[in-house]
């Protein structure tokens, strides 16, 4: 049957073709529909390779089914529809547009069977994204976004070059595991890692996703990263470098984000260090870890897409996102804040939500293998999310200082879209078993033991314990407005300042030189006009007749002197 | 437009209950290790107590790390802002704009005049 065939970012395409032809409640209807008739449709997909084309000798597979791409395909539905259904009462073709390509590239990604499809996606997820920032319509929001495509665009060109090796290598661009053990495989490791926000490469995540706009962050969060973890779960399961490039993901940007203003920079940088956990466990590449992975990557959109969207909220209603410019917002904003502390709450990984059931597979798989120091740093970044996604978020938006602002919740659409996320966080965590069922192995892991538990709510009590200790000490950093250095100094103000004084040098040579030169056409110019004039004062009193004269009979004296010649 | 609403925790005493709540648990939590046998998987683990004293100095070095970090990377809001591209008028060619002192900083060329 055809419609079997049919990529599901066919649908997406298709309906942001649509978008641009119709308006009011229509065009929502149609937003809705597209991800739910395409979800139903993928349910129906039995796994297997459904278009398969040969181009230049190479065998091109678009469209390819098995179980870790579906996965990823099914929670990109949830999250395209719950992000369809935030945005609901924009009235903005740019962004809502962009918004159905960007959802659909991810879509034709995750289904990509070899490199030069993936890498058409690749680069359409940076190309189709950059709008839902450039849509914030500010300076600051343009200068992001500029650094944010470039360093996309970069990374897809790394990916191409990494495909190109990989064929000429394998004689084949087949998509799947690639190892570390050729120039190909380190090519494409980079340009996954720069997507999946490895540690140096990881800002232009901070940078742009706090200034897109209050929807389009929504979008951002669940897609791009997701991707990379999906690309580097089937192409170097079992890297060790993975580890400790994981681990390192984990815990240095909880630092950052708890001296962070920005409450949306706070959870880009919470987002970093939940992908750590996800990139952990594809290194050490066991099933129960594999699994883990996988499943925190499905939770992680749902519960960082709620928070992103409270926080957008938030910022949608009161204009405002600093930390310290919010505050004591529970009293106008209650609906917003239960849904925001289910969220908080899942991404610390309490028990009986969804970020509980991932994460303790990861860590689980951690010690079984024998990674202890990793296990204890990976201890230390859960209280660390816990202390910063937990607590300081809602803590400093909700309650807090009262700020007096009164804004009131926001849209009904919005509120809807948040409930079904932490409806979702909350079915997953009491009812892990469905999303066990979808994972690639079946490793009968149960994480509702009493061991499991218990060490976990203690670990989660005693770093909120720590919290109200250091507040009631006053030792708690408060929020201050201000800039945080990352390492997106070395680019925006290194070496920009540092090439600005090499220019000048440069200029400054060059404006000598120029001077100098100058000067001596000038004085020789002034000699030969000074000849010039003295030979027509003969010919003539007046001064133009004079040196028309000279002047003609220099025309003339060539004539003679060229008629000589032939 | 101050409401006169009396909200949850404008009463400093149901923050007090909070808080006092919240000790509760956390001694509970505590007790329980004695109740219920972890079967621990590591020797660090199956020190009395771990979690909870893992969790809570991590926390500290946490922040007091991150208090310390503020002192050499905190900038002012408006840091990068000076450097933004909207304020760079040397491709704009507009050379009564930039200043002298503009014009110094960029090692004054002049390639067009």
């Amino acid at each position: 049957m055809w419609i079997i065939d049919l990529p599901p970012f066919v649908p997406f395409f298709i309906g942001a073709l649509i978008l641009l032809f119709t308006r009011g409640i229509l065009r929502s209807a149609i937003m809705v529909a597209i991800p739910i008739v395409s979800a139903i449709h993928l349910w129906m997909v039995p796994e297997g390779v459904y278009l398969q084309f040969a181009f230049l000798e190479y065998q091109l597979t678009p469209y390819r089914v098995d179980k870790l791409s579906l996965l990823f395909a099914y929670v990109f539905h949830i999250a395209a529809l719950i992000g369809i259904i935030f945005s609901l009462h924009l009235r903005d073709t740019l962004q809502q547009v962009a918004a159905m390509l960007y959802s659909g590239s991810a879509l034709g990604a995750v289904f990509a069977g070899d490199l030069l499809t993936l890498f058409i996606f690749w680069e359409l997820l940076a190309v189709t994204s950059v709008f839902l920032i450039l849509a914030r319509r500010t300076q600051r929001a343009y200068d992001a976004a500029m650094r944010y495509l470039i360093i996309q665009v970069l990374s897809g060109v790394i990916l191409l070059a990494g495909a190109l090796f990989y064929a000429s290598e394998h004689n084949s661009l087949a998509f799947g595991y690639i190892g570390l053990d050729s120039i190909a495989g380190w090519l494409i490791f980079i340009a996954f890692g720069i997507k999946c926000a490895f540690p140096f490469a990881h800002n232009w995540l901070t940078d742009a996703y706090p200034e897109a706009t209050v929807t389009g962050t929504v979008f951002l969060s669940a897609f791009t990263t997701k991707i990379a973890v999906y690309a580097l779960a089937r192409a170097y399961p079992g890297a060790e470098i993975l580890v400790y490039i994981g681990a390192a993901m984990t815990c240095f940007p909880i630092f950052f984000a708890v001296i962070e203003n920005d409450l949306r920079r706070v959870l880009a940088y919470s987002l970093i260090n939940q992908v750590g956990f996800m990139v952990v466990g594809i290194g050490i590449g066991t099933a129960l870890a594999i699994n883990g992975a996988i499943a925190h990557a499905f939770n992680d959109v749902i519960f960082k897409g709620l928070l992103f969207m409270s926080m957008g909220a938030v910022l949608h209603m009161t204009g405002r996102i600093n930390g310290s410019d919010l505050g004591g917002l529970y009293k106008t904003m209650p609906k917003t804040t239960i849904l925001c502390i289910v969220g908080a709450a899942s991404i610390s990984a309490f028990p009986l939500l969804s970020g509980f059931v991932s994460k303790s597979m990861v860590m689980s798989a951690a010690l079984e293998e024998g990674f202890d120091w990793i296990w204890l740093m990976l201890l230390f970044a859960s209280a660390g999310v816990f202390h910063h996604a937990g607590i300081k978020i809602p803590y400093f938006a909700f309650f807090a200082h009262d700020s007096g602002i009164r804004a009131s919740d926001p849209p009904n659409n919005m509120v809807l879209a948040m409930a079904i996320a932490a409806a979702l966080c909350i079915a997953i965590g009491i009812y892990p078993q469905a999303l066990y069922s979808l994972l690639p192995y079946d490793t009968g892991y149960n994480p509702y033991d009493a061991t499991h538990v218990l060490a976990q709510a203690q670990l989660l009590f005693f770093s909120a314990l720590a919290f109200v200790w250091l507040n009631l000490k006053g030792l708690y950093p408060p929020e201050l407005r201000s800039t945080v250095l990352d390492v997106d100094w070395l680019y925006r103000r290194a070496v920009p300042s540092g090439l600005q004084k090499v220019f000048r040098v440069i200029w400054q040579a060059d404006r000598a030189l120029r001077d100098a030169f100058t000067l001596k056409l000038d004085i020789c110019l002034r000699y030969f006009s000074g000849k010039s004039d003295r030979l027509s004062a003969l010919l003539s009193q007046n001064h133009p007749s004079g040196s028309m004269a000279m002047w003609v009979a220099v025309v003339l004296a060539s004539f003679l002197f060229l008629s000589f010649i032939q | 437009m101050k409401d006169d609403k009396k909200h949850l925790f404008d009463d400093p005493k149901n923050i007090k209950r909070l808080l006092n709540i919240f000790y509760l648990c956390c001694a509970l939590l505590v007790i329980l290790d004695f109740v219920i046998h972890r079967h621990t998987m590591h020797k660090w683990d199956s020190l009395w107590a771990f979690y909870p004293i893992y969790g809570f100095v991590g926390c500290v070095v946490l922040v007091v790390v991150a208090k310390w970090m503020r002192t050499f990377l905190m900038r002012p809001e408006d840091y990068y802002d000076k450097y933004s591209t909207a304020n760079d008028n040397s491709d704009t060619i507009n050379k009564n704009a930039l200043t002298n002192n503009d014009l110094h900083k960029k090692g004054a060329h002049h390639v067009d005049y």
